[in-house]
């Protein structure tokens, strides 16, 4: 039983991790603009499958091809942002929700088009195989994903409270006419984040790539639960994203095992339905 | 003047005619087939639409081959009329199986609808012919339910799962018998729709009935980022033998859980998503020695050189080898034609009697099976069999019925990474 318990404990940290940093990249993008990009878990998908081809046609290992999927959807983040997102800024509010909506559909069928729908493994990937500690068993490209989640997740942090850049970013995400009055460009910090946001989510793909399959739709549910830690989390809270993506992974793995997996969605849904209830601002928003 | 006149109307009246003349011969009779064309199965709904394919082919082509009209272009008995299937994507959701029907009906003005694979879907599409008065062939979902409601309109031609279900219980009881590998503790696992639930109810009773003791009955939601807790469970109830009924990106998803947690029963014994084509080339080796529930393996072909011919030309049309999803949805429109070419008609309570006087023998269909004959009140084809195939060296190979096995059973499951 204990053993269980610690082995479920290590599986919910390890997949929290990586929840969070997809949730940071998603968060950042609602607190600086106040846009919801329904396109984040296709942003996943197009980061696990850069990870693939590097792979299949390079040859270069997913560790190393991490910077090429940050690299990669930080560009692709920009010109959605430049040819799509900015122009409904200033449009109507239902604009700005449905531009998103419309990037993921063609992300995911593109996708279906040029990919197939068929699933994909890296199947031999450096990292691979499990470390054993008496009775439970620990993933190695799960724990690497996890720490270069966190990793990650650090570095931003950095850059956003140490660099005039980032203070810019977390100025515009604070009050945006102050930000705008001083002198700080909120349309370059607007297509920034977005960039930031997106490849956040896209080295969270490659993260993945290294153990978890690759296919068209695979954005559709890491989405869901990002949504759901970003509101639990407080919308454009970003150390409130960390906690509970690792909160949500927590909750997932114990509570699919000592109560029924079959309601793990429900309990973590469940957690988000009592933070919003006394805290509708969720855990650290304000 | 009046010369000319004539000419004129003599074109007109051409004119005119032409296009009634055109009706006049065969014509083309519409099929809507539903199928998951996108969202999380899309890969399988691929598969689907091919087997239906290549089956309306053969029925409008000529083709020497012992299948329902196979032998004579189109449909005799209608002026060698034509079928055309009509394709809608149901996303692998039951509302959309229910709109899509409707809109196939009514606006596409369909006779006949075939699909949808997923007995969810099958479920609320059944209700929507149902309403509409207007059959559904269904060869590829297999709930048993579906068939346990009476519908009218409704017809089986496959298996479905309740007599799985007894199949893989039936498999342990032989093992034990003929091979004398006994087992005594089962864990059935499932992804908890209409397919899952189903399955594990059936296998639960048939476990029962033979003995068996089930040490733990975990269902989860198919569509997971994580299985680790249901895993976990697994391993701490410690059955002998694994029940799994899944689709496939839970199959992939468990296959890799099961092997980085190091879950190893004695034997894994599986549905549908462990047969899917996408299976094996995501998880190669470490899909080796799961025994996987089926109706279709090429290597029946020896036995019955039907199925090697089909799946030659299905390798000529799609480039790869007839997976058991394809060869499923390939058996429905030939019920179909069959029963609309003896109606002579595609009128839908003509073609209903019709079905329901079915009788194809069992050399033209290409399964194990008796034949197809429904039965008069659930319109299910009790004459369907399944099989057992079991992945060695990541192929699928018959192994139970023993009489009918290409290899034998390998026994116990090999250890992780050793395959």
């Amino acid at each position: 039983m204990s053993q269980q318990l610690i082995q479920q404990l290590v599986n919910g940290l390890l997949i929290g991790c990586v929840y969070s940093l997809i949730a940071i990249g998603l968060t950042l993008i609602w607190g600086v603009m106040n846009i919801v990009n329904f396109a984040h878990g296709d942003f996943l998908m197009l980061g696990m499958f850069t990870s693939f081809w590097c792979y299949t046609a390079f040859h270069i290992d997913p560790i190393f091809s991490i910077p090429v999927c940050g690299i990669l959807l930080f560009t692709l983040g920009v010109l959605i942002y430049r040819f799509a997102v900015s122009k409904v800024m200033r449009g109507p509010m239902l604009a700005q929700l449905v531009v998103t909506f419309g990037v993921s559909i063609f992300l995911a069928n593109t996708a279906v088009l040029l990919w197939t729908p068929d699933f994909r493994l890296i199947d031999k990937p450096l990292l691979a195989g499990t470390w054993n500690f008496g009775t439970v068993q620990i993933s190695v490209p799960k724990v690497v994903a996890s720490v270069g989640s966190v990793v990650v997740s650090g570095a931003l942090l950095l850059f956003l409270n140490r660099t005039r850049t980032g203070k810019a970013i977390l100025a515009t995400e604070m009050n945006r006419d102050s930000a705008l009055l001083m002198g700080i460009n909120t349309d370059r910090v607007n297509a920034l984040s977005f960039g930031i946001g997106s490849a956040l989510v896209g080295i969270a793909g490659g993260f993945l790539a290294m153990y978890y399959y690759i296919y068209p739709q695979v954005g559709g549910l890491f989405g869901t639960i990002s949504f759901a830690i970003v509101a639990l989390g407080g919308f454009g809270s970003i150390s409130g994203a960390f906690i509970a993506g690792i909160l949500v992974g927590l909750v997932q793995t114990l509570g699919g095992y000592f109560f029924d997996p079959a309601y793990k969605y429900a309990i973590v849904f469940l957690l988000y339905l009592l933070v919003v209830w006394f805290r509708p601002q969720g855990l650290r928003g304000w | 003047m009046a010369h000319r006149f004539v000419v004129s109307l003599a074109a007109l009246l051409m004119l005119v005619a032409a296009p009634a003349a055109r009706a006049e011969s065969p014509k083309v009779i519409r099929v809507g087939a539903l199928y998951p064309l996108s969202g999380n199965i899309a890969s399988t709904g691929l598969d689907c639409r091919r087997g239906a394919e290549l089956a309306v082919d053969i029925i409008n082509g000529k083709y020497d081959l012992d299948l329902p009209l196979a032998k004579e272009e189109g449909l005799p008995n209608l002026g060698g009329a034509k079928l055309e299937l009509v394709f809608a994507d149901t996303k692998g959701e039951p509302k959309n199986g229910l709109a899509e029907v409707e809109r196939l009906i009514t606006q596409e003005h369909v006779v006949a609808i075939i699909g949808a694979y997923q007995s969810s879907v099958t479920k609320t599409a059944s209700q929507a012919t149902e309403r509409l008065k207007v059959p559904f062939v269904c060869s590829d979902a297999s709930s048993p339910t579906l068939t346990q409601r009476g519908f009218k309109y409704f017809f089986r031609a496959s298996p479905n799962d309740a007599s799985f279900a007894k199949d893989q219980i039936q498999f342990l009881r032989d093992m034990e018998k003929v091979k004398k590998k006994k087992v005594e503790t089962i864990a059935i696992l499932n992804e908890n729709t209409e397919f899952g639930s189903n399955v594990a109810k059936e296998v639960a009773k048939a476990a029962q009935e033979g003995g068996y003791k089930v040490v733990a009955e975990i269902s989860y939601t198919a569509n997971a980022t994580d299985v680790t807790s249901e895993v976990g469970r697994l391993i701490q109830a410690k059955p002998e033998v694994l029940i799994h009924a899944s689709y496939i990106t839970d199959a992939i998803l468990f296959t890799k859980t099961f092997k980085e947690m190091g879950f190893k029963p004695t034997a894994i014994l599986s549905f549908a998503g462990y047969i899917e084509p996408a299976y094996l080339p995501a998880v190669k080796s470490d899909g080796n020695d799961i025994v996987v529930r089926s109706t279709f393996a090429l290597d029946l072909g020896k036995k019955k050189p039907l199925i090697a011919k089909v799946n030659e030309l299905f390798k000529k049309k799609y480039g790869t080898d007839m997976s058991e999803n394809a060869a499923r949805s390939f058996t429905a429109p030939f019920v179909l034609a069959d029963a609309i070419n003896r109606a002579k008609t595609t009128e839908s309570d003509a073609v209903l009697k019709a079905l329901e006087e079915t009788n194809i023998p069992g050399n033209q269909v290409i399964y194990p099976w008796e034949g197809i004959k429904f039965d008069p009140k659930t319109h299910q084809n009790n004459l369907a069999k399944g099989i057992l195939v079991q992945i060695q060296k990541e192929q699928y190979i018959t192994v139970w019925p023993f009489d009918s096995a290409a290899a034998d059973v390998t026994w116990p499951l090999r250890p992780w990474g050793q395959k």
